[in-house]
């Protein structure tokens, strides 16, 4: 029978081995190990360039309204999936900051709590929409494919569906206008990506 | 040998081996979370950008609504502004006494309690803000998210700019108003401090 500081020391042991020779451990961070679909879903949520501008466009929806959040529930997916099927067989990817100008744009309406016609914020969120799931497609070429960005489509309807009704009901007073400070910071956060662009950082 | 001693021994020789680790790339997308920290604790790692910050909450809080939340909207975007023009290798000059002097100023306008209109009040602090941007604006440390350094840069922002609204919340009481004005005049004798220091 082995003494307790003996037994401690076989662990100890094979520790210190295996951390003389660490293996190159290739962690994806979207890679949730249930298949492509959840991995979309994984992909949007962890990706920050992605979901701070839709979480933004649903806040603008829900500022201007039950009937713009509504229209907005239908073509974010829809253009994004649109945008991501091209994307997906795109060869080439345009040299523009379109994720700093989005940030830009949507931010700086959510800030200045601009009142545009339901049809330009549909018109709005289709484009940015379009965008997003084009570099998104592009991006999941060699990775998820199409099952991934159904999995981002399904994730967008679910975010734009709580936040812009969230927006829409509680939007009022004291929170509102956290809601379009919120804004501003997004907007703030794309002028900087727009400098790191323009720096080539 | 002991058997305790060569625990230790064997403790010892992986303690050392921690001191030189071999090279472990684990993510392909490394340094999001440290890049957002980064940003995060870039405005509070400065007591001069602190009191500059702090006391543009008070001073909204002294105003009241709509200064309240335009004043703290209004520093973030001009900051984003003058990190920019950073990050562009355009110089802004007199960047350290452009701090100083906005510790100096807004210190006073919270202790002399000025009510200028609302777009005098926005240009003081955009002014100002510039200065501070411009100082933080190009320090993302190397192998870091450039766009998550940059949202926990103006997150910390914005919670300065909180922690001074809160505090200002006193100048609804009535000792409040002296105590908040008396703040200012602190937040202005430190803002001197930093101003003599960068000119001489």
């Amino acid at each position: 029978m082995v003494s307790g500081k003996t037994s401690l020391l076989v662990p100890v042991l094979t520790a210190a081995v295996f951390m003389l020779w660490p293996e190159r451990a290739v962690a994806h961070l979207v890679t949730t190990g249930m298949g492509p679909v959840y991995d979309g879903i994984g992909h949007l949520l962890l990706t920050p360039e992605d979901i701070i501008p839709v979480v933004a466009l649903a806040m603008f929806a829900g500022l201007r309204g039950v009937e713009s959040g509504r229209k907005l529930l239908v073509i974010v997916p829809l253009f994004w999936l649109l945008g991501g099927a091209v994307g997906l067989r795109a060869t080439a990817m345009p040299d523009v900051p379109l994720q700093a100008l989005s940030f830009l744009l949507i931010g700086l309406l959510v800030a200045g709590d601009i009142r545009l016609p339901v049809l330009a914020t549909a018109g709005l969120a289709g484009l940015i929409g379009a965008l997003h799931g084009f570099m998104n497609g592009a991006a999941l070429q060699n990775d998820l494919g199409a099952p991934g960005l159904l999995g981002i489509t399904i994730a967008l309807f679910v975010i734009t569906s709580i936040v812009s009704a969230l927006v829409a009901v509680i939007a009022d007073g004291w929170k509102r206008v956290v809601v379009r400070v919120g804004g501003s910071w997004v907007a703030a956060s794309g002028l900087l990506m727009f400098g790191w662009y323009l720096r080539g950082a | 040998m002991k058997t305790d001693t060569r625990a230790h021994l064997v403790l010892a020789v992986w303690l050392l081996m921690m001191v030189f680790p071999v090279e472990a790339a684990a993510h392909i997308a490394g340094g999001q979370a440290a890049g957002f920290w980064t940003g995060l604790e870039h405005p509070w790692s400065g007591l001069d950008h602190i009191l500059a910050m702090v006391a543009v909450g008070l001073w909204g809080a002294q105003l009241g609504v709509p200064a309240l939340w335009v004043l703290p909207v209004v520093f973030p975007m001009l900051m984003s502004v003058g990190a920019m023009l950073g990050l562009l290798g355009i110089p802004v000059p007199g960047v350290e006494v452009g701090i100083a002097v906005s510790a100096v100023a807004l210190g006073i306008m919270v202790l002399a309690e000025v009510r200028p209109g609302m777009v005098v009040a926005m240009i003081v602090v955009g002014f100002f803000a510039i200065f501070h941007g411009h100082a933080h604006g190009t320090e993302l440390p190397a192998g870091q998210s450039g766009l998550l350094y940059s949202m926990g840069f103006i997150l910390g922002t914005g919670c300065l700019h909180g922690v001074g609204i809160l505090i200002g919340l006193i100048h609804y009481y009535p000792l409040g108003k002296t105590l908040l004005r008396l703040t200012g005049g602190c937040i202005a004798a430190m803002g001197l401090f930093f101003l003599y220091h960068a000119v001489t």
